[in-house]
């Protein structure tokens, strides 16, 4: 009876370890393809047929249930429990991604498809059929509900998907082993191998969770409020993107650049006053900006006949270009023919004399660097780097630059717009509020004297969500806790600036 | 690397126990070393010259003749060809031993750009300076004046920000002085030093001179000032009880990386001017510092265009220079022999213009080789060592980020300056020259440790000096070269600078001017820019071409 008892635990663990296989699946598929419900309808499908298989195969498996029972068991804790991680390094390495991830699945779902028709089979002379139908079953779905109740509020959130997975690989490869002595009686020959392959399964899968843990992507996820679905480190910083119930969000260097529900605030006001101000705009210069989505709202100008995308880091561009959620948002735009990236630091990409051949200079710039958070990127904010911006420049262009917030960091604020000045611009700094962000500020500047755009009648692209031609204007208005403070201009040899951004944000660093 | 059996005492001697001591964790010494090479100045050649073992006489067709000679391709050698070339003499020439131009303000070429092989910076001029602030503006680096007559430095050229950090126990701070864990009688001292310099900054003689200027020809001799030179820098500090073991090493680190020489080495009237020449009038900041990836070659390289390669012949050495009269006609004949020893060629020259060091006359000049004159024995020179190490990457340090200067406040060499800092390139490849100077009591037992050190040894005792802050640095660096400068620059020991030799060494002797920056007995740009230029315009005067000094 006993035995008996300890065999439906067994039911229930490899019911719940299928299912959470199965939601890992699902989940890593909506998170890096996007579009959740296809991906889960998808993976539950072709995992419930894969079931099926298996139930089928196991009328195959004739002689020494036990010992087949207990391999299959152990190939379960290995497939399963490296599914997420093998899944994640796919990604990005094989494409197309999906023959991959729904092999996967197919392979897990056949292997626990064959668990319960055997280990039914196994105990079948030891209980009453009714009996063994009505808990074996009864305990599956429990399992499958306790699986399914604690993937989103437990797992995800504390372990996250490749520590969730490599898990229960383990307590998969546990009961195998654990298996091994409960059904000792009923198994003919030798433990020994058996044994020596549960504890490989074992071994293999501390590893993983050993090397995953110094990967740092676990300890990571500490500092993430969502699921990390992508992390990357390039030679010039490190990539996360999450994925939270309101949508994604990227991050460098554990700085937020933008969260998917409100970005289009932040890139319609970076963009479009300065396009506005121009008027048909043709030629653009977007510097940073390596998410691709300024470039988005840029090309939803018709007059534009040529982006140039100058962006450090071509993991950045590289991963926007590609990676299904970020090109989904920004709408393909690093595929469109108009679009050139330059892969090079904006500062030497500046200074360099422009070549012959490109005699045409830029109408408009969108400047979207980081905040100016270390001396290298700090340099990019200077009336240095600001003077050779101004040479690549036709002399009536019209320049945005995103400035960080006036409310958090007042003093950085108003040093890029001091700065700006020192450098020939006329500078009409404005702001809009990023929930996300909280209230932030940008500058619009020009060679010569200019009116705010939406004084007078203004041409505007469609489509937009945020930006309207009357309440335009309104951004240029301070009140009084964002107005100008006193600041010194940011040079090159002095970097202010920088100095500014780390006593203003470091103010905040404790509540985040 | 098999480890040589020497290889403790090699580190002992060139890094101290502490080098020894951190040798457990972080040595890498499994990681080959990086190739690389010496890149010494002529040693070789500058041997046979001292002992006189090259061929002699050049055949009567290898003879030329021109008005004025300029031996020596350094700062003031060019100094002195550009100010003749912008008076309008054209009948002149320069010889260069060694195939690159500069000197102690050489470069090397890399593909993230040039790198210095010694000299690398200059503080912005005063507006004093005139003879500077005529080049910069030459140069386009002036780019204008402010109303109060202040020269105006283009930003690219001031040293870019963040200047300088410091490594101590494990991790970097910002700035030179270490302010981590001061205590405020620390800090109370600094500032009393610093009041100190201010007040030697804002002195002014009867004649309304600066104590301390740059060059120093503007500054004053009144005994007030030329008495601190009879004491060393370090019984300046004890007498007026600087015990604060921080402000004592960033006074020695000052004497080091100007001189080369301990505080307790260098002459006090010197050791205050690294800190007072550089204050402007009543500001309590320091001129900013001018530099440039290839560091002070830029200025050489400007120079030499001006003055036009046809006139300049590198790769010779001059051997003699011998006045002699034929037909009641006075002149100098000078020989000199190609660098690969082969061949001899000679010139007739009017005048001779000695931009060579001075301890090279008593071998160059034959008068003064049978009676060498008793002043010459008092410029004495220190040794340095300088590498360049091309890397991969940045090496990580934990603490403030990577600045132009680097300093080791634990290590007897200077640290590290980086060639891409200036060019705003923060990522990938860079050049990291790394200073050392050997500071012996005794120049000559300094120049032998120098030179019996070989590439593979000085790499060793860098790459491990290196280490403390950089565990991977040897992984990192794909290229190490080494220079040993026998001779680099002149040591401004006590009773040196105003010790009455210096004047003596700068009068002309039988048609030969002397120039070079050891007759300041500062090694500095601007000391040898301004012997250069004086040494040119006693030529112009003798020729009665001086229109109007520069100086
Ligand atoms: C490691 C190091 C770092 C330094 N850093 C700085 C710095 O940061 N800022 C600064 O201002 N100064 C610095 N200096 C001092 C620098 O030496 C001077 O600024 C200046 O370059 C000296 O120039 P010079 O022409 O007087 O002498 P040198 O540079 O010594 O020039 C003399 C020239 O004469 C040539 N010569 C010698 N013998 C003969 C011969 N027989 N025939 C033909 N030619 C001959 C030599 O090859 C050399 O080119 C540094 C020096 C060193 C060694």
């Amino acid at each position: 009876m006993d035995r008996v008892f300890l065999l439906y635990l067994n039911v229930f663990v490899v019911a719940t370890c299928g299912l959470v296989y199965e939601l890992l699946a699902g989940t890593l598929a909506s998170y890096v393809l996007g579009d959740s419900v296809t991906q889960f309808s998808l993976v539950i499908g072709v995992y419930l047929s894969a079931l099926g298989v298996g139930a089928w195969l196991s009328g195959y498996v004739e002689s020494q249930l036990v010992r087949r029972f207990i391999e299959i068991e152990f190939a379960v804790a290995l497939i399963g429990g490296l599914s997420a991680p093998l899944l994640f390094l796919a990604f990005g390495r094989v494409s197309p991604f999906q023959p991959v991830l729904f092999g996967m699945v197919f392979l897990i779902g056949i292997l626990v498809g064959l668990e319960l028709p055997l280990l039914m089979r196994i105990v079948q002379d030891k209980v009453a059929f009714k009996d063994l139908v009505s808990r074996v079953l009864a305990l599956d779905y429990l399992g499958a509900l306790l699986a399914s109740v604690m993937f989103p509020l437990l797992l995800v959130p504390k372990l996250g998907l490749t520590r969730t997975s490599l898990l229960f690989g383990l307590l998969n490869a546990a009961v195998g082993l654990w298996a091994t002595g409960l059904l000792r009686p009923m198994l003919t020959g030798s433990v020994l191998g058996l044994r020596v392959q549960g504890l490989f399964v074992v071994v293999v899968l501390v590893l993983a969770l050993v090397q995953a843990d110094t990967l740092t992507q676990l300890a990571e996820q500490e500092l993430y409020a969502d699921t990390i679905v992508h992390t990357q480190s390039t030679p010039y910083q490190r990539i996360v993107v999450t994925r939270g119930p309101a949508g994604f969000n990227l991050y460098l260097n554990g700085h937020l650049q933008f969260a998917s529900v409100d970005e289009y605030r932040y890139h319609e006001s970076l963009v479009h006053p300065a396009m506005i101000l121009k008027g048909s705009p043709r030629r653009i210069l977007v510097l940073g900006g390596g998410d691709g989505l300024a470039l988005r709202e840029i090309l939803r100008w018709p007059s534009v006949r040529a982006v140039t995308l100058v962006d450090l880091d071509p993991g950045m561009t590289g991963l926007s270009a590609t990676f299904p959620p970020l090109t989904e948002l920004n709408r393909h735009a690093f595929a469109d023919p108009r679009v050139q990236v330059v892969n090079q630091d904006a500062f030497l990409w500046a200074g360099k004399p422009s070549d012959a051949a490109d005699d045409t200079a830029y109408d408009t710039a969108i400047i979207d660097f980081p905040d100016p958070s270390t001396y290298s990127v700090g340099k990019l904010y200077t009336t240095r780097f600001y003077r050779m911006l101004r040479a690549r420049l036709t002399p009536d262009a019209t320049v945005a630059v995103q400035c960080t917030s006036p409310l958090f960091a007042r003093s950085t604020f108003w040093c890029i717009v001091r700065t700006l000045e020192a450098s020939g611009f006329v500078v009409r700094p404005y702001h809009v509020p990023v929930p996300s962000f909280g209230v932030w500020g940008f500058a619009l500047a020009r060679q010569t004297p200019f009116d705010v755009p939406g004084e007078s009648p203004i041409s505007m692209p469609d489509g937009l969500r945020f930006l309207t031609a009357a309440t335009l204007p309104g951004l240029f208005v301070f009140p009084t806790d964002l107005g100008p403070v006193p600041v010194e201009v940011n040079r090159l040899d002095n970097q202010v600036l920088v100095r500014y951004h780390d006593t203003e944000w470091s103010r905040f660093e404790g509540s985040y | 690397m098999p480890a040589r059996p020497h290889r403790r005492e090699l580190l002992l001697s060139f890094l101290g126990p502490a080098a020894l001591a951190g040798l457990g964790g972080c040595d890498r010494r499994d990681v080959p070393l990086p190739p690389g090479t010496l890149v010494g100045t002529s040693v070789d050649l500058g041997h046979r010259l001292r002992d006189r073992r090259c061929p002699i006489i050049p055949t009567s067709q290898a003879w030329e003749s021109c008005d004025t000679l300029i031996v020596g391709g350094g700062v003031a050698g060019f100094a002195a060809a550009w100010r003749l070339a912008r008076a309008g003499v054209t009948d002149f020439q320069l010889w260069e031993l060694e195939s690159e131009l500069g000197g102690t303000s050489r470069s090397g070429q890399s593909p993230t750009g040039g790198y210095p092989w010694g000299a690398h910076y200059i503080p912005a001029p005063m507006p004093e300076n005139r003879l500077l602030v005529t080049l910069l503006t030459e140069m386009g680096i002036v780019e204008g004046h402010t109303t109060d007559g202040v020269p105006v430095i283009g930003e690219q050229f001031l040293c870019r920000d963040p200047q300088e950090r410091v490594f101590f126990r494990g991790r970097w701070y910002e700035g030179l002085y270490l302010h981590i864990g001061a205590s405020p009688e620390d800090i109370a001292q600094l500032t009393r030093f610093q009041h100190a310099v201010s007040s030697w900054a804002n002195w002014r003689d009867g004649r309304g001179r600066r104590a301390f200027t740059i060059p120093m020809a503007v500054g004053s001799d009144d005994p007030t000032v030329t008495a601190l030179d009879r004491l060393s820098m370090s019984d300046w500090l004890a007498q007026r009880q600087f015990t604060s073991p921080r402000l004592l090493w960033l006074v020695d680190y000052a004497c080091r990386d100007d001189y080369g020489l301990r505080t307790e080495q260098t002459s006090a009237w010197a050791g205050l001017f690294y800190f007072a020449s550089r204050l402007p009038n009543g500001s309590a900041e320091a001129e900013p510092l001018i530099t440039w990836p290839e560091g002070n070659a830029r200025l050489v390289h400007h120079l030499a265009k001006k003055v036009g390669s046809e006139r300049v012949h590198t790769g010779w050495a001059v051997t003699d220079i011998h006045p002699v009269r034929t037909h009641g006609q006075e002149h100098l004949a000078v020989t000199a022999l190609s660098q690969d020893g082969q061949r001899v060629r000679g010139v007739r020259a009017r005048r001779v213009l000695f931009a060579a060091p001075q301890f090279l006359a008593r071998y160059l000049i034959r008068p003064f080789r049978e009676q060498p004159p008793a002043y010459l024995s008092s410029f004495a020179y220190g040794s340095w060592m300088v590498a360049n190490l091309h890397l991969q990457d940045r090496p990580r340090g934990r603490g403030f980020p990577l600045a132009w200067d680097n300093v080791l406040y634990e290590s007897p060499s200077l640290g590290y300056v980086v060639n891409t800092h200036q060019l705003g390139a923060d990522h990938g490849p860079a050049v990291f020259t790394y200073y050392y100077p050997l500071t012996d009591a005794d120049p000559r037992s300094a120049r032998s440790r120098l030179l019996g050190t070989d590439r593979d040894s000085w790499a060793d005792v860098i790459l491990t000096d290196l280490a403390m802050a950089h565990p991977n640095i040897r992984a990192h660096t794909h290229q190490l070269d080494v220079m040993r400068w026998g001779h680099a620059m002149i040591r401004p020991t006590p009773g040196f600078i105003w010790g009455g030799d210096r004047p003596r060494a700068q009068q002309p002797f039988m048609g030969i001017h002397f120039a070079g920056a050891d007759l300041s007995g500062l090694p500095l740009f601007e000391e040898a820019l301004y012997h250069g230029v004086r040494a040119a315009e006693e030529v112009l005067q003798e020729s009665g071409k001086l229109l109007n000094s520069w100086l």
